[in-house]
């Protein structure tokens, strides 16, 4: 399967994003794929927008299943969330059970205005009725397939497919 | 190889009882974890629902007010029940043995019990004889061991002094009746602290102290040169007179920690204290209310410190 770059992704996400900005608009990443496309989407929309991200670990919905993530680290929110226009970003959607503990987790931090989804990448195979506002690429990917987001040395992003 | 009771077959942590042979590993996971729940304390909603429909039995067969108090707090911000019973005064006072009390507490569906006892090993006990489900967190026993205050110091000095493998620590006071000593010592030395002193007379050091790895010292001017760290211990007060000590007035001249002697320590030292402080006996209020006194920070860790170790139980 051709992939598409994911630098370009975020080029055209950010272009999309920019007449939608409001005077209180703020980026939350999802830790980790989704905070390095919040951090380049920042990078290209200004350095004034409010940025924040999140460790859902402790609002996952299989904690009882799989236990505590091994790595946590801590959620990072330097802005108020209440009132705010909060653009969710995350690399990958799949099942969309993260972005929902995404949002519960946010709502702890106060009542936003409104909420928008960002992704990079739209995988298919939702298990809860969430969808992007905005979405870099639509693959459609079998159940046996994943598909991975990283960051190169030299800060690029990169996307790589496995089977499981 | 004898089986560490507190670990289950693939090396998770089952109950907290000790620290005393967990790896560096585990203990940097746990502080890491706390990190992340230091962060949730400062929320709006200080509450995630990790633990939601988790019930926690605080099982205290001794008095104490912060450590139960943080440890329903940690229980309470990880959306959990928490139930807390101060047992000398209910049914051990019928003849109920400790066992029956834990066995009737959990045919009511306690999912983990946090002990404290003036028993060494009674947390052991519990632990050996609950149902593999339920989670033991012991919360001092006797003069054994108290892994949570431990933990939470260890977790406050990383976070004024970050890499643990560059510093000196004095534990200073009476190490012979302190569990808190015995976790900390166990701790500072798991975690790589190339030097651990003891500070005290020679009436409040247990006998073969040394074999713990610390280097003893009976005299405070000596004991506190170039330390980063001072770890104060509480004097009890049935220890203050008779066979350990002339009085305390004695004992504050020549262990108590003043702003002088406090001095010869290294000038960005901290001084820690798991409390409750005698000021006047081990700690004088200058030093107590100081710059360098960092003993309220612990009491604020404690918390994150326990939602990571409760958060790590339920989670194996």
């Amino acid at each position: 399967m051709q992939l598409p770059d994911p630098e370009q992704l975020v080029q055209q996400l950010a272009a999309a994003l920019k007449p939608r900005l409001h005077a209180n608009t703020a980026l939350v990443g999802i830790h980790s794929g989704g905070a390095w496309v919040a951090q380049k989407l920042r990078q290209q929309l200004g350095a004034t927008l409010a940025l924040g991200t999140l460790d859902i670990s402790f609002y996952r919905d299989d904690f009882s299943s799989i236990g505590l993530h091994p790595q946590v680290r801590p959620s990072d929110i330097p802005f108020a969330v209440e009132d705010a226009h909060i653009i969710l970003i995350d690399d990958v959607l799949h099942t969309g059970r993260t972005v929902r503990a995404a949002m519960n987790e946010l709502f702890d931090y106060g009542r936003p205005a409104s909420i928008e989804l960002v992704v990079l990448i739209d995988r298919g195979g939702r298990e809860l009725p969430i969808a992007a506002d905005l979405v870099g690429a639509r693959l459609e990917l079998t159940p046996n397939q994943n598909i991975q987001v990283t960051l190169d040395p030299n800060n690029q992003l990169k996307l790589s497919l496995h089977e499981r | 190889m004898t089986k560490n009771p507190q670990l289950s077959e693939d090396g998770a942590l089952r109950h907290l009882l000790t620290i005393e042979g967990l790896s560096a590993k585990l203990l940097h996971s746990i502080l890491d974890t706390a990190e992340s729940f230091v962060s949730v304390g400062e929320r709006e909603v200080k509450k995630v629902p990790l633990l939601r429909g988790k019930s926690i039995f605080n099982l205290f067969f001794e008095p104490s007010t912060r450590t139960r108090t943080t440890f329903e707090i940690a229980a309470k911000r990880l959306s959990a029940d928490v139930v807390n019973l101060n047992v000398s005064a209910s049914s051990q006072s019928k003849g109920e043995t400790l066992l029956d009390t834990v066995d009737n507490l959990a045919a009511m569906g306690a999912d983990m019990f946090v002990v404290r006892h003036a028993q060494s090993g009674a947390a052991h006990l519990i632990a050996r004889h609950v149902a593999p489900h339920i989670h033991v967190i012991n919360a001092g026993d006797g003069r054994h061991a108290h892994p949570t205050q431990g933990l939470l110091d260890m977790f406050t000095i990383r976070r004024y002094k970050q890499d643990f493998t560059k510093l000196k620590v004095a534990v200073v006071g009476d190490v012979m009746h302190s569990r808190v000593a015995r976790s900390e010592i166990h701790a500072l030395t798991t975690l790589g602290v190339p030097e651990v002193r003891v500070i005290a007379p020679r009436t409040l050091l247990p006998k073969g102290v040394e074999s713990l790895g610390v280097h003893v010292y009976n005299d405070m001017a000596q004991g506190l040169k170039d330390v980063d760290v001072v770890m104060m211990l509480r004097l009890q007060n049935e220890r203050m007179s008779g066979p350990f000590l002339p009085s305390a007035q004695e004992y504050f001249k020549y262990y108590g920690l003043t702003a002088e002697k406090l001095q010869i320590a290294k000038p960005d030292a901290i001084v820690m204290h798991p409390g409750p402080m005698n000021r006047g006996v081990e700690i004088d209020s200058s030093v107590a209310d100081g710059g360098q006194a960092v003993i309220l920070p612990q009491v604020t860790f404690g918390i994150a410190v326990r939602m990571a170790v409760m958060s790590l139980l339920a989670g194996t």
